[in-house]
């Protein structure tokens, strides 16, 4: 399959629930440390533990990953993990919000949020990836995504531990892709390509 | 998420808050858009207003309608010893040097929501010995909320978590030592908040009422843009007597904050801060 990367992208938002830690500490192993799109990770994860788990992320990653704090400049090229039970945005202006508003499908972060606030903020030069997880979460992001122009990929259900929603995404928009994480990978790798020009 | 009302456009919004500010002298213009375009959405949807032109309709004709949207646009998820760790370092170090100096403490809780973090400052402070020497103010922009926090009554599947973190704060007693259970719901003794004064402020237009040993504003300016932020750290900075100490949530920071250097850090990690010039 050949996907249509160019430089017109500007940003990339990654969701995934219960059996995506894998998918996304290999994606973060493999992107080189100067990827230039900023990267925004909105992971569920357990609401009362704190620390842990950017450590967790960052043991492979090339990059830093940092959890932001509240109206933070989104920097080129940064890796932005939603904390524990916040809500993360973004905000028109180039700055990262967080929020305690009510759970979004069960969730705090939930996805739904991050990618649509990062869809009206980066219209059609986002692309959305949604891996494996057990609820709906991101599926009313990943049509946000879509009906902004931006890109859609969610991690083939076969190859998902858990295809709940990635299947939810697919019922409730046109995907663009359907990659295994190796195939994410390397379209995150040419992407990286077409970027730096 | 469902998806029954269009997307709502900053227009409509700058429309909606200028009526506001005519009608009510409320300004909302500065709240962070996404989260408050999410809550206008939330409002549409819950009072199936078709559109932002039907709620600034029904705004301008029910004055009586305005309390309760007020309400409904706040956010006022809170807990009891919310993020432990904060109140353990508050506990040992920042209460105790407070005290050194003086023989009394006087502490705002601005957005205090509920009333759980006054609950908590309260325990905290008998813990130590200190409640009697506390002057404590509350206050929150939101009518309903203020009363709730007056009533200081909670339902008991909320103390669940309230005691997970008491727990986690490694407290000398147990959360139940500071209520009684009620028909399911968990009331705290009223002896307890007598030193403290609940209130309605509003921190965007109200105006600097008193002086401070420490202010908790935390949580509440998340849904401030930068703008706003900056005025209203203005404000908590003047309401603090000089050595004051100011509190924030732990995602929140002032690094970027025009007033960081009239304060030092003194809790990197709790985000708490003392001020240091006038
Ligand atoms: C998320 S709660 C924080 C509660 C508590 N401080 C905590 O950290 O758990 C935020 C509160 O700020 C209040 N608030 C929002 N805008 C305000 C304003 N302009 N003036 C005063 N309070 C405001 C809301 O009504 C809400 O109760």
């Amino acid at each position: 399959m050949r996907y249509q990367v160019s430089n017109k992208y500007k940003a990339v938002v990654i969701g995934g629930s219960a059996g995506s830690f894998q998918g996304i500490t290999q994606i973060l192993a493999n992107i080189p440390k100067d990827f230039p799109l900023p990267m925004f990770l909105c992971l569920h994860r357990l609401k009362h533990v704190r620390n842990g788990f950017v450590e967790a992320l960052s043991i492979k990653s090339n990059k830093i990953v940092a959890e932001p704090f509240d109206k933070e400049s989104v920097k080129k090229g940064g890796v932005y993990l939603a904390p524990a039970n916040y809500h993360l945005c973004l905000e028109l202006g180039n700055t990262l919000s967080l929020s305690t508003e009510e759970l979004v499908n069960n969730s705090r972060p939930a996805i739904d949020l991050t990618f649509e606030s990062a869809s009206y903020v980066y219209r059609d030069k986002l692309i959305g990836i949604l891996l494996s997880g057990a609820n709906k979460d991101g599926a009313y992001g990943m049509m946000k995504i879509k009906e902004k122009g931006g890109m859609t990929i969610i991690q083939d259900p076969q190859e998902s531990m858990i295809n709940a929603m990635p299947n939810a995404a697919l019922a409730a928009t046109k995907i663009d892709h359907i990659l295994t994480v190796n195939e994410i990978v390397n379209f995150l790798l040419e992407l990286d390509k077409a970027c730096r020009g | 998420m469902d998806d029954n009302t269009p997307d709502i456009e900053i227009t409509e919004l700058r429309k909606l808050t200028q009526v506001i500010k005519d009608k009510y002298d409320y300004e909302f213009k500065d709240y962070a858009m996404s989260s408050f375009k999410r809550r206008i959405k939330r409002v549409l949807d819950l009072y199936k207003f078709k559109n932002v032109d039907k709620l600034i309709n029904v705004l301008e004709n029910n004055p009586d309608y305005f309390e309760e949207f007020v309400s409904e646009i706040t956010v006022n998820v809170t807990e009891m010893f919310r993020d432990p760790t904060f109140w353990k370092v508050l506990k040992e170090q920042i209460i105790p040097n407070i005290l050194l100096n003086h023989n009394k403490i006087t502490v705002w809780h601005a957005g205090c929501s509920s009333g759980e973090e006054v609950v908590t400052m309260c325990a905290v402070l008998d813990e130590l010995g200190a409640l009697d020497k506390a002057k404590i103010i509350a206050t929150d922009i939101d009518t309903a909320i203020i009363n709730k926090a007056k009533n200081a009554t909670y339902s008991m599947k909320n103390m669940e978590v309230n005691n997970k973190n008491y727990a986690r704060y490694q407290g000398t007693r147990s959360l139940e030592y500071y209520f009684k259970e009620t028909n399911g719901e968990a009331v705290v003794h009223k002896s307890l908040l007598e030193n403290v004064s609940y209130r309605k402020h509003d921190l965007v237009q109200g105006a600097i009422f008193s002086k401070f040993d420490l202010i908790l504003c935390r949580n509440v300016m998340i849904y401030f843009n930068q703008t706003l932020q900056n005025a209203v750290l203005n404000k908590l900075h003047e309401s603090l007597f000089k050595y004051g100490y100011l509190a924030i949530g732990s995602k929140e920071s002032l690094i970027w904050c025009e007033i960081a250097n009239k304060f030092i850090v003194v809790n990197n990690e709790e985000k708490v801060y003392k001020k240091v010039k006038d």
